[in-house]
């Protein structure tokens, strides 16, 4: 087991730029999540640890040892592929045996870990079947099953659940988890899912378009994400965003032209580069309450709409405000009857309040 | 980016050197032999009796010339007659039964397709012997039309086979849409599934003139008189000087290199398509 | 089953046997007929009676050239075919590479495909001639002093060994056509997979990649035996009758010794051959993975 840093990875497929220069500290031991939309070079990322595909640039690091350019056979990691990639000519015994018996294990020793493999996944019933007999989640047992047998130094896995459905997803991604506390291993988990990816990563690593956006616990990234994009990306409903004038001079506020929200004395010490400079302003829909239903002892900004549309989910309720040209979304557990056109004031807490620069995106507090 | 460590080992340049090599000798395997001929059948008589001359220096026309006037050039006429007559029979007949293979579902449709599958496995010239005696009392032997008829018993299995799976390919809900905007079966054929499936077709169409063009077996058993190319050379441009044959063969490569260059991209599917 | 359902007129119910009937109706007479032909010229004599005479004259008669025909034939395939297979694996692991101009390796190799036996027979004519190109480089070269002949009846070895390039050089590419669609089929995870769990080039070859080919090599093993009995344009050109094939002794009792009884039995022949080779293929080689393979 070993920790792995990533230095200023660059991959170009051509014309097009995958990776722009990824610095990442793996941890010894860690389950880390590299989270981002499609295309964002996660794949590539993980592709490049396995030592599938070569960096133009960068280095990666086993520990102290440098593997960037070491193949895949050398580096004693093992992988998840999101296809499974369960050879479909071996049955699931031999599947499982293959990186044993590449690296010259005995037979005895072979059957043994085959056994505690196949245990540890359930699917010891299935060793003498051929992959084609199997469905989407045995497939995937066995591809895990694969992965763990030989106690790799880095375990990588990509979208290894998003070829199942919704129901089996859920159920693996605990049992993953579970299973990657009792081995240890180090693992590297690729996924655009969030929810898979704040209920499964000690860490997660938040990418877009080739670059890490953040990394950070995932309370970190929900808390204080570091930029308008993890903002976004993180979080059902999504973020509502506006633009806001920060006014200084007079009374202490943000303007947003339809309503103005009052800053407390810390918020004005924190923007006071930004007198009369535009930011975009963000708050979580799961933050704003209509006035009657906030907390007791809440004080703080309060903004008045009409309502839009109302999504009413019955373990949430989702109401989309219109305040003047401006749309909100708030987002209220349990189920709560409000009417189309009905007028609505909602209210919430300054410190939920992210403000962030207008030109960089980055999170001013 | 230049300190050691982060340079790939010698190895690795070394292994990409020993790989270009080897696809640098695959390539020059398959063209030398067509360049060589090719510059052989343009070369001067002196140039190529000369052992100095590994490559001639001087070209002439007179080689062809020759050719032609020896009969070759009503050869060519009559090959390219039959693989014209080969494409046109098989596709009236093969484009129906392919539509029919790759739009309909019917009893007995999976046995057909493989019994189509089996014939087009099945060593076709063998006929040819049998048909010169058939041939004789219509007053087909020695016809191109006879032999045309011939390739295209040939041809049609493949036909059949390639232009079912290129009506696979174009989505069914494309067609349905025809449908629901007011066309039927035929007009949403024709404006429709057929445009779309016209690449493919044109591809599978140049193969079976190429297949007509190339083959000799047939076509030497029925005719005597009106050769076509390949039985022409086979019969009588076997007895010419070595240069007068190079000459043939140029003429015989030249539609399949032209058409490869047009086909290339079908090339590959076709025959994954055809032998499965 | 033309459907029994309502609403669907008679032309629409028989629409897809009324667009194969004539192309099926085709086939089953351009064949049908010629194999009964076929059969009757074979066990004839003039006046229609049954009679053995062929079958005689071609097992028996010292003018027959069966049994070396069948030798040759024989003889071409088995050192054909295997090569072909090799080169068209290598060739294929070759272009599943990436590497720049790889595009234009690919349609180079295919380019045989298109070329015809009997041109394939004189482009390589052309490089063994005693005038052709490798005589004269390599004397050029010093390597040799006279041309090494090839062709003519006093060489029929070297006659078999121009027969055997010009044929490896030509149907490579239908083999390897056939070999390297079977490759693309191959997903690429299944290799790299077999990569990160620590196996090598060779490793890879043998556990992964050739027993996932193994239907598509079947195939062309398959198609390249059945071809190698209808060898004939190449042979002609290059050897005349100095090495005897099936085809071309059916093409010569046929149209210089008018034996059209014999030549009837030789074509029955290989078509007999071909079915049972087909047989036995269908029987033997059915992979349980092979649905798995080629999805
Ligand atoms: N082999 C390749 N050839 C060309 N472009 C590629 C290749 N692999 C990935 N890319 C491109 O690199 C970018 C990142 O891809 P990838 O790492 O697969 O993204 P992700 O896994 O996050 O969806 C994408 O724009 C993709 O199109
Ligand atoms: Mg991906």
């Amino acid at each position: 087991m070993v920790d792995v840093k990533l230095r200023g990875l660059v991959k170009r497929f051509g014309k097009t730029v995958a990776l722009r220069g990824i610095d990442l500290d793996i941890r010894d031991g860690e389950f880390i999540v590299l989270l981002g939309p499609s295309g964002c070079g996660k794949t590539t990322t993980l592709r490049i640890i396995a030592g599938l595909e070569k960096p133009d640039e960068g280095r990666v690091l086993f520990g102290e040892k440098d593997v960037t350019y070491l193949p895949p056979k050398d580096r004693n990691v093992s992988m998840v592929f999101q296809s499974y990639a369960v050879w479909p000519h071996m049955k699931v015994r031999d599947n499982i045996a293959f990186p044993l018996k590449i690296r010259g294990v005995p037979q005895e020793e072979i059957d043994k870990r085959v056994k505690w493999a196949a245990e540890l996944l359930q699917i010891d019933e299935l060793l003498d079947r051929y992959p084609h007999q199997l469905s989407g989640g045995q497939r995937q047992r066995v591809a895990v099953a694969r992965a763990i047998v030989i106690e790799p130094d880095v375990l990588l896995m990509d979208e290894p659940l998003s070829n199942l459905d919704a129901l089996l997803r859920v159920k693996m991604r605990s049992e993953l988890k579970k299973l990657q506390r009792r081995i240890g291993v180090t693992t590297i988990y690729v996924t655009h899912d969030q929810v898979e990816a704040m209920t499964m990563g000690d860490r997660i690593a938040v990418m877009n378009a080739g670059k890490i956006q953040q990394v950070g616990t995932p309370e970190e990234i929900y808390l204080k994400p570091a930029n308008t994009f993890v903002a976004g990306f993180v979080g059902s409903p999504q973020m509502n965003f506006f633009d806001a004038t920060v006014r200084l001079d007079g009374e202490k506020l943000l303007d947003a032209g339809e309503f103005t929200i009052s800053l407390s004395d810390d918020l004005a010490a924190a923007l006071k580069d930004y007198n009369n400079k535009t930011v975009i302003v963000g708050i979580r829909p799961e933050y704003m309450y209509p006035r009657e239903l906030a907390p007791k002892n809440m004080v703080g900004p309060m903004i008045k709409g009409v309502i839009d549309f109302v999504e009413a989910l019955g373990s949430d309720t989702i109401i989309h405000l219109k305040v003047g040209n401006k749309h909100l979304v708030i987002k209220l557990s349990g189920s709560h009857h409000y009417r189309i056109g009905e007028e609505l004031v909602v209210v919430f807490s300054l410190d939920k309040l992210h403000i962030f620069d207008k030109n960089t995106g980055r999170a001013i507090i | 980016m230049s300190t050691p460590g982060e340079t790939p080992p010698i190895r690795y340049y070394l292994l990409r050197i020993l790989f270009a090599g080897i696809v640098v000798l695959s390539c020059t395997w398959v063209l030398l032999p067509i360049i060589i001929s090719i510059l052989y059948a343009f070369s001067t008589p002196q140039d190529f009796y000369s052992p100095k001359m590994i490559i001639p220096l001087h070209y002439t026309l007179s080689n062809i010339q020759k050719l032609l006037a020896l009969g070759a050039a009503k050869a060519t006429m009559n090959s390219i007659i039959v693989a014209v007559m080969t494409v046109i029979f098989s596709f009236a007949l093969g484009l129906p039964a392919g539509y029919a293979f790759a739009r309909f579902a019917f009893k007995g449709k999976d046995s057909l397709k493989l019994l189509i599958i089996g014939l087009r496995m099945f060593p076709m010239l063998v006929i040819a012997v049998p048909l010169v005696t058939l041939y004789i009392r219509l007053g087909l032997n020695d016809t191109l039309l006879g032999v045309a008829l011939a390739h295209t018993t040939m041809a049609l299995p493949f036909v059949i086979l390639i232009t079912s799976s290129i009506f696979v390919s174009v989505p069914i809900e494309l067609e349905e849409a025809g449908y629901v905007f007011g066309l039927d079966r035929k007009q949403t054929f024709l404006r429709i599934t057929l445009p779309l499936a016209l690449p493919g077709l044109t591809a599978a169409a140049i193969f079976t003139f190429i297949m007509s063009w190339n083959e000799v077996f047939m076509a030497a058993v029925l005719t005597l008189t009106n050769r076509t190319l390949p039985a022409f050379i086979l019969t009588s441009a076997m007895a010419a000087p070595d240069i007068i044959k190079f000459a043939a063969s140029f003429i015989m490569i030249l539609p399949a290199l032209i058409f490869v260059f047009i086909a290339r991209k079908y090339l590959i599917s076709m025959w994954g398509i055809t032998v499965k | 089953m033309p459907s029994k359902k309502q609403g669907y007129s008679l032309v629409e119910r028989y629409l897809p046997y009324l667009l194969i009937a004539p192309a099926l109706g085709y086939l089953l007479f351009f064949i049908g007929y010629p194999l009964t032909q076929g059969v009757l010229l074979a066990f004839t004599d003039q006046n229609g009676h049954f009679t053995l005479q062929h079958v005689y004259y071609l097992l028996y008669s010292p003018s027959s050239n069966f049994w070396p025909a069948l030798e040759d034939t024989l003889a071409l395939a088995a050192v054909i075919i295997p090569i072909q297979i090799m080169l068209a694996l290598g060739f294929s692991l070759m272009l599943s590479a990436n590497f720049k101009g790889k595009d234009m390796a690919l349609y180079i190799l295919i380019i045989p495909l298109t070329i015809s036996d009997v041109a394939g027979g004189l482009i390589w004519y052309s490089l063994l001639t005693a005038n052709g190109f490798f005589n004269k480089l390599f004397m050029a070269l010093g390597i040799i002093n006279q041309p090494i002949q090839f062709f003519g009846y006093q060489f029929r070895p070297m006659e078999f060994i121009a027969i055997v390039l010009a044929e490896v050089w030509r149907a490579t590419a239908l083999v390897f056509v056939i070999i390297f669609a079977g490759l693309q089929m191959i997903s690429k995870e299944y290799i790299e997979a077999a990569e990160v769990f620590g196996a090598g080039t060779w490793t890879k070859l043998r556990h992964i990649i050739f027993p996932m080919l193994k239907p598509s090599v079947q195939t062309a093993l398959l198609i390249r035996t059945l071809f190698a009995f209808q060898v004939f344009g190449v042979v002609m050109v290059l050897a005349g009758r100095d090495i005897p094939v099936l085809a071309g002794e059916a093409y010569y009792e046929q149209t210089v010794l008018y034996h059209y009884g014999v030549a009837a039995l030789y074509a029955l022949i290989i078509a007999a051959i071909s079915v049972v080779i087909g047989y036995i293929y269908i029987r033997m080689f059915k992979a349980q993975y092979l649905r798995e393979v080629t999805m």
